[in-house]
This record gives C-alpha cells, structure tokens and sequence, in this order.
C-alpha cells in the first residue's frame, strides 16, 4: 500500500450506516470481490457505475455507524476506493478498518473544503489532505502510537501472527 | 478520583493503567460470532496462524441471522461456522436449541457481571445489562480474541445516565432508551461509556434492562453498562455458566458527563425513519398506516416482551392490512410463551409466529418489505433498506406499542388498549 494517492472525491453526509454501505441481503458472502459491486448500493445507486479505482470517500460525521459487518471496510476497499475522509468515524467501524488496512482518516474541516468531484490528494504518513482543485490543504487528526504501530506492521493479521510466534518461543 | 464502572471492568483486567483515552491489553473472558460475522473470523484466525482458540469453553459462535439457513450460500456459512467449532471444541448450539445471541447467551449464563465480553456483532452491548464490559467488534479482532485470550481497547469516557421518579406502567426500557437517544442523538455517546443508574433504573425488570443495554450502539456507545443489583445477581446466580465476580464503580468515579431524566414524564414512543433518534411520542402518530408489525429481535424478543404484546392482543385481532410476525427470541422464550399461553394469543390475534431468528430485523428473512411498505418494529435500526426495500420504512417501538399498532392498523398509543392496572407488572419473569 502506496503512502500517497490522489483520486475524484465522492461526497456524503453523516450517518453513514453499515446498512447502505453494504446491505444485509449480500452478506451471505465475505469475499471483497463479490461485495464490491453493492458498495454503497443503498444511499448512491450510481457509485459503482461511475466511480474509478482510487477515488476517495469524504464524508461528516460518525460514518459506519450501525453494524459490526467488517463487510462494510471490505466493500470500500474492494471496490478500490484509497481512502475514507470523514469528520468522525463509528468506533467498531475505525477499528475494522484499521485491522484490514483500508485507510481512513479524520479530519473535522476536510468535508467542507471539498465537493463532489473534487481532485483529492492524501499523503497518508503525514496526515495531509490536498484539495488540487482549490488548492486548499487540510491536516488530519494523527492516531495514537499504538494504532500507527498497527497500521505500519499492515493490520491486526500480522501483529496477532507476531505475538502468537512470540508465545511460541517462549510459552507463559 | 475514583472509577467509573466501565474503568473498574477494564481495571480488573488489565495490568496497564486505565485512564480514559489511555490504550490497555485486555484480557476477554468470552467471545463469540455469529453465523454472518463467524465465517470472515475463521478466515483471519487462520490468516493469524493460530491453531487453537484460546479456551474452547469461552469461544462459540451462535448461527442466528439467515437461520434456519435461508439459501444455499448462508447454509454453507453456517456450515463452515459448525465444522470449525467440532474442530476448536468450543460453543456451538443448532437450531432449535439457540436463538438471537444477545438474549441466548445471557440465558445461558455465558455473559456474566464482572466480566469483559467480545462479541462479533454490533450489539454485543447488550450484555453491560449485566454489568460485564461486553462490546462489539468485527471479525478480524474477534478472531484476534479466539486467538490470543484479549483485545484492545481505548478506555472511554463514561456518560452517566441518571433516570429517578416512577415511570408509568405502559413506558418500558424501550421508550427510556428511545428517548435517551432522540435526546442525544445517534453520535451523542461516540466512543463513550453509558452508565445507567437512578431509582427508575434500579425499578426496572431484566428484560427491560437488556432493551436499554443493546440500544446503546445506537447512540454511538462503546457500551451500556448497568451496576449490578439484586436482580442482576439473582438472574446470574441462577443460570451462571463459570463463577464470577461482580465488579462496580467507585461513589467519587469522574463521569466526562451526567445526563438526567425523570422517568414519570416519559410517554409512549416511536422512532421514526430512517435514524433511531428521529423520536415521537406515539399518540402524535396516528396518522402513520402499516403494513407490518415486527415483535421480536435481541432488542425485544424476550419473555416480557411477549407477555406485554400478549396483554394487548388478548381477545383482540390484527388489522386486516396488517402482518404481524412475532419470534420469540430464544427456544426457552418461545416454550415459556407456550405454557403462559401468549403463543395461542398471537395466533388467535391472526400473528405469524416463526422459530428464533434475527429474521427481519436486518433484512434477512421473514418478513421483507416491499417498496412502498411500513412496519412498525420492536428491533433496534431503522435505517434505509434495513428490513427490506430501500422505498420501504421502519418505525421503532415497545412491544406495547406494536401490539396496539397491531390492532389499529396504524401507530396507536397502548393507553388506548390498557388500563393502568391491566398492564402486566414487571414482575420478574426471568
């Protein structure tokens, strides 16, 4: 995963709900590649037909409120989206994707200082956003260490793998 | 400064020091998935290299969204959630024997006071009724917990909920919780600890207690936590599954802010679409005609649940427009609801009674809406599409509430249907 990005924004609201990211009838499946396709089907039947690898999701507050469906970040990044910018994010949701690596960051001013279709470049390690189309820069909040050490060792996948072979060399 | 119950929890299981906003290794006592939520958890607990889960009697998986297995990919989920479980030794019930996870486990003595649960479902909160830190998380970190025996958790701020006065007998843990939140909005406890407390609160039966707890991820919660009592320790005395210590918060604990209610001014409430802080007083919504009525789910699929529905729908008959589908929440609900004779209400009434299933409540099975459609609905979302359709409605309520809607074909007030003294007492059931 590429540090820096660049790609079209797509504008929400708040509350943006697990349930219109990815809704309950395709859950009978976790396999990214097959929920892409329904990514955000329910709030923006136009999102998959239009959207392009790499574009960005900006949106208000307390987005992925509702379902703990770790389908929600699995849709957004399989869908090739690079980057989620909102105000806040639901907890369960923040932690999701953290563990699988679909980037998000949160920035309060960020939302107002892009619309729709915007060019957006994010440099993910220094927490900047840049509007190329305004120029405008914003500046994300930074994670506590614990969570970029998580990020930086790729999710939670490698760190548990990490502490499991730790156990193992020397069992408690 | 003291802790509040939710510091105390996590205090008692971790070695690190637990302030709000400082990060802790926590140990988990017991976590589990569901049939949807299970499958990617497999996949990542192997991605992690673990081969065993960390105590098979504290890890299970409760198959209850697309069960009875609605088609043949959830019937292969299910399946896959059921072999890995033979293989791991750990918890695992069939149909018939289960039911919706957040009122089985409880149930079952499996979410105990004092302790600290992980739960592959969003409304894992409910169990704070309890007084254990129970929380929701996805898969990936659930699957961490199977391996490893503890989680993560950034220590919340913890909102203090203070109810006092005497609610009236047709306002239930649902209109308090409902309330609460169309006054704080579904953000408003984000990231924070709910601590409920006050003499409305200590009056409140299990069940109700349960309703208020799992509602809690609706006002952003992290969890919804209830200082055990009496009732609570009666309830988990009875039906403990391993010993347990119950834990509680210091009288100087530093709440981040105390949120007060009189519970004697609280009415009969619905939320409305599409966002459960969108709250009405349900007298000021009879103009809202269904097309269906939902009395079940982990919100309010319990034995008083059904015994309130079973109050108003007694010698009475469903609209005829109306659909009413009831689903006991658990196999033990549903054969007590048998033997008090509610089950026999709900089908002279003209319901549709179907086996423990989280059913339609996230749109799985059951009972979807089509385009154009209303229901009134005793679960916990009424967001865009939940139950359905994305032209169709959801409307939150008690199960008082659906009941009377029930009859009336449209959203009606239970004080229309019940006297004072009709309304069952919150005696305890449980």
């Amino acid at each position: 995963m590429s540090d820096r990005f660049s790609g079209k924004a797509w504008v929400y609201g708040d509350n943006v709900d697990t349930d219109v990211i990815i809704p309950a009838r395709y859950l009978s499946t976790s396999d990214p590649a097959e929920l892409a396709p329904h990514c955000m089907e329910d709030m923006d039947a136009d999102f998959m037909k239009r959207m392009t690898p790499g574009d960005i999701l900006v949106a208000g507050n307390n987005f992925g409120c509702g379902s703990s469906r770790e389908h929600a970040p699995l849709a957004i990044k399989g869908a090739g989206v690079s980057c989620v910018i909102a105000v806040s994010f639901a907890r369960i949701f923040f932690r999701n994707a953290l563990n699988i690596g679909l980037p998000i960051l949160e920035c309060p001013e960020a939302p107002q200082g892009i619309k729709a279709g915007d060019r957006v470049e994010v440099d993910l390690a220094e927490g900047r956003i840049r509007n190329l189309d305004t120029g405008e820069e914003f500046s994300a909040k930074p994670f506590p260490p614990f969570l970029r050490d998580l990020v930086a060792r790729g999710g939670l996948v490698p760190t548990v793998r990490a502490r499991l072979e730790e156990r193992r060399r020397k069992p408690s | 400064m003291g802790r509040t119950l939710a510091e105390a929890l996590i205090a008692s299981h971790t070695a690190e020091p637990v302030e709000p906003g400082s990060i802790c290794r926590v140990r988990v006592d017991f976590a589990f998935a569901n049939d949807i939520t299970g499958a990617p958890a497999i996949a990542e607990f192997t991605r992690m290299g673990a081969e065993q889960v960390f105590d098979p009697s504290r890890c299970a998986i409760v198959p209850d969204h697309f069960t009875p297995n609605k088609d043949i990919a959830s019937a292969r989920q299910v399946q896959a959630a059921r072999t890995f479980a033979r293989n791991q030794g750990m918890l695992f019930w069939e149909v018939g024997r289960a039911g919706v996870e957040h009122a089985f486990l409880p149930e079952k003595g499996l979410i105990l006071p004092g302790e600290v649960i992980l739960g592959a479902d969003s409304h894992t909160c409910t169990g704070g009724a309890l007084g254990a830190f129970a929380t929701g998380v996805g898969s990936t970190d659930l699957a961490a917990a199977w391996a490893l025996g503890e989680t993560w958790f950034r220590v919340p701020q913890t909102i203090r909920v203070e109810v006092e006065g005497t609610a009236s007998p047709w306002v239930t843990g649902k209109d308090l919780v409902l309330s609460l939140i169309g006054s704080i909005g579904v953000e408003g406890a984000r990231y924070a600890a709910l601590e409920f407390g006050g003499e409305a609160i200590a009056a409140l039966p299990m069940d109700d207690r349960f309703t208020v707890a799992n509602m809690a991820v609706e006002a952003g919660a992290k969890a919804g936590l209830f200082v055990p009592d009496g009732r609570t320790l009666a309830y988990a005395g009875r039906r403990a599954a391993r010993p347990f210590e119950p834990v509680f918060p210091d009288s100087d604990a530093a709440y981040s802010r105390t949120i007060r209610m009189d519970a004697s001014t609280l009415e009969p409430v619905v939320a409305l679409p599409h966002l459960p802080s969108n709250v009405k007083p349900a007298s000021e919504c009879g103009h809202l005609e269904l097309d269906q009525v939902f009395i079940g789910s982990c919100t309010n699929g319990r034995l008083r649940d059904l015994e309130l529905a079973a109050a108003i729908l007694k010698g009475r008959t469903v609209h005829e427009r109306v659909r009413l589908v009831v689903i006991p929440a658990t196999a033990e609900v549903f054969a007590e609801a048998l033997k008090r004779g509610y089950i026999e209400t709900f089908l002279e009434a003209g319901a549709a009674i179907s086996t423990p299933s989280c059913g339609p409540c996230l749109g799985g099975h059951y009972g979807i809406l089509a385009p154009g459609e209303r229901c009134l609905s005793t679960s916990n979302r009424n967001f865009v599409g939940r139950m359905g359709h994305t032209g169709s409605e959801v409307v939150l309520s008690s199960p008082l509430v659906a009941a009377a809607s029930a009859v009336k074909g449209r959203v009606a007030d239970p004080r229309e249907f019940l006297a004072r003294d009709e309304v069952p007492g919150g005696g305890e059931s449980e």
